[in-house]
């Protein structure tokens, strides 16, 4: 019987011919994250098991992002703690504040993950990386520690929901509306320990931004991990990043699948999930009745160079609304270069939106724009549980940058179309 | 391991951010955590954990973020085991790895009322509604999983595995 990509990974690092669904696999891991939350817990487990040092000093990742720069006094002390075990374990891939930024903008435009590769991270988007073909999924902090001192992990072999693409995208509509769209379909459940296995000719069309995007929400379907077929989107990304051999995997044709589901990108609208989950989705162009006070573009899923210039086009020549914060967080500090040498941030600037630090900061109701009881913010952001983003009371509609933009400017959900 | 308690009834995707709140995660002190688990899905946690140990939940419990900080302020509020529809799975990993029970039984969390008294025999894997006397049965782990929750948790399980036994 055949395999899906993530089997033939999963098996490939066990060191076995083949695997199926359901069978447990003790796999060689290539790459282990942690960040400045769930970090200093994995390195206190990492001593109690009686670890001295980490596998490999190249191969574990250290991030300070999700209230750094820090917050308070609290969160300083976790990452110092983090800071301190990085600079005792020597630790290659420790990125300080400055040199950072939201670890699943950064570790792709570090070139530290290839197709083929077995990465975990103790952040759930970690899944994020499969859009460059590689078996990446979110574990807790004990799972990272024992990452960290042994070098492998195990795994339950997944089943998968086939995710076959077709067509193309219409303007304005992104890789964030085809997550969205697919969440909607299957639920936040829908493929809960499973692997979403993207495929069809419509994959070409999505560009590797895109296609981070899409796999970053892997984990919104309940998803194990998602992952993207290797093509030459993937190597052109690739070149010049990544300089150490990789192997990329196909499906086999006889691959079995739990699930297939078909969706034809024309057919994607601009989609809004609306509170409280990533399911309950909605085309942005029927939700123009709901006001909101501010708009986040940003994050671990859309705050890549592509997503600033898409919020740019809108905003370019228009003012944000006067009852609108609207706050844009680039993912990392090469992305800040990007966003002024392209002229990005002035534009930013000029239409009165803030334009801040690479963090996590307001996505997890940390910092840099946490939001007030009955307040509404349409945020390119993951989740949007009660809460998410400050007081229970808030409210939190999760949209694409276009989308994201464009209701900064109008003051309401709105559509890119609209702003004249 | 039996336990016998009186149980709080929750629903689906009960989400790690109502679990335990973003803007608690700057301690990893179990705790401080425990005080502020559920608060924002049930003021009333807390008096009811006070007498009720163990929680029945529908679907994808504890979905969302990786943080290992909500089945350690589950654990530290003094609930001795989850039984739910289902797990989402890094919950279900991090509940494992951290030495906390948790059930898989779709049959017992529909049919459990909020207040029942239940005993939950986990090597068994039978689920006894006290006062029906109706019991559930669930799936059992797999071996692998097993010797994880017989060290008491993935660091004991490491720790041995690192000393060569």
């Amino acid at each position: 019987m055949g395999m899906t990509m993530t089997q033939k990974i999963l098996a490939r690092a066990a060191g076995v011919e083949s695997c199926r669904a359901g069978e447990l696999l003790m796999c060689n891991l290539d790459l282990v994250l942690g960040n400045d939350i769930t970090g200093p817990v994995a390195i206190n487990e990492f001593y109690k098991m009686g670890a001295k040092k980490v596998f490999d000093p190249a191969k574990v990742v250290l991030v300070p992002d999700h209230f750094a720069p820090n917050k308070d006094i609290k969160s300083a002390q976790m990452t110092k703690a983090m800071r301190t075990f990085a600079r005792e374990q020597q630790i290659v891939h420790y990125y300080e504040v400055g040199k950072a930024g939201i670890e699943h903008a950064l570790l792709p435009e570090q070139g530290l993950c290839a197709p083929g590769e077995v990465i975990i991270g103790a952040d759930s988007h970690t899944c994020t990386y499969g859009a460059l073909g590689c078996m990446s999924t979110g574990v807790g902090s004990t799972d990272m520690a024992a990452g960290m001192a042994t070098g492998q992990a195990w795994f339950k072999v997944p089943e998968a929901v086939k995710v076959t693409l077709t067509g193309k995208l219409n303007p304005y509509v992104s890789g964030k509306d085809v997550i969205l769209h697919l969440i909607g379909l299957i639920g936040v459940d829908g493929a809960r320990y499973m692997s979403l296995e993207f495929g069809g000719d419509g994959v070409k069309e999505i560009s590797m931004d895109g296609r981070l995007t899409i796999a970053n929400m892997a984990i919104e379907a309940g998803a194990k991990n998602g992952i993207f077929p290797v093509d030459d989107v993937t190597r052109a990304y690739l070149a010049g990043r990544v300089t150490r051999p990789w192997q990329a995997v196909e499906p086999d044709s006889d691959a079995e699948y739990a699930r297939e589901v078909v969706i034809n990108l024309a057919d994607v609208p601009l989609t809004v999930a609306l509170p409280h989950l990533p399911s309950n989705t909605k085309p942005a162009a029927e939700c123009a009745d709901l006001a909101i006070d501010q708009a986040v573009i940003g994050s671990c899923t859309n705050g890549r160079i592509e997503d600033l210039r898409a919020a740019a086009q809108v905003l370019r020549g228009h003012q944000v609304s006067d009852r609108v914060r609207c706050i844009v967080i680039p993912g990392t500090q090469k992305i800040v270069r990007q966003a002024i040498d392209e002229g990005l941030v002035s534009v930013f600037i000029d239409a009165g939106a803030i334009f801040t630090m690479p963090t996590c900061g307001p996505c997890l109701g940390g910092h840099c724009g946490v939001l007030a009881d009955g307040e509404r913010c349409v945020s390119t952001t993951n989740r949007n549980f009660v809460g998410r983003m400050g007081h229970t009371g808030s409210e939190v509609i999760l949209a694409s940058p276009a989308v994201a933009a464009a209701s900064a400017v109008l003051g309401h959900v709105a559509t890119p179309d609209e702003v004249k | 391991m039996k336990m016998q308690s009186a149980v709080i009834k929750y629903g689906d995707h009960v989400d790690t951010d109502v679990i335990i709140p973003a803007r608690y995660l700057n301690t990893t002190d179990p705790a401080e955590l425990a005080r502020h688990c559920m608060e924002d899905l049930d003021a009333a946690f807390h008096e009811k954990a006070g007498t009720r140990k163990i929680i029945v939940a529908g679907r994808n419990f504890g979905c969302g973020s990786s943080r290992e900080h909500a089945p350690l302020a589950i654990k530290a509020a003094g609930i001795e085991c989850v039984v739910a529809d289902s797990f989402a799975r890094i919950f279900f990993r991090n509940a494992i790895n951290i030495g906390l029970p948790i059930v898989e039984c779709p049959e017992a969390a529909a049919a459990i009322e909020d207040g029942a008294q239940v005993s939950v025999d986990l090597d068994a894997g039978v689920i006894t509604d006290e006062a029906t006397g109706r019991t559930f049965t669930a799936a059992p782990f797999p071996p692998f999983m097993q010797g994880i929750i017989e060290a008491g948790g993935l660091v004991p399980f490491v720790q041995r595995r690192l000393e060569g036994k």
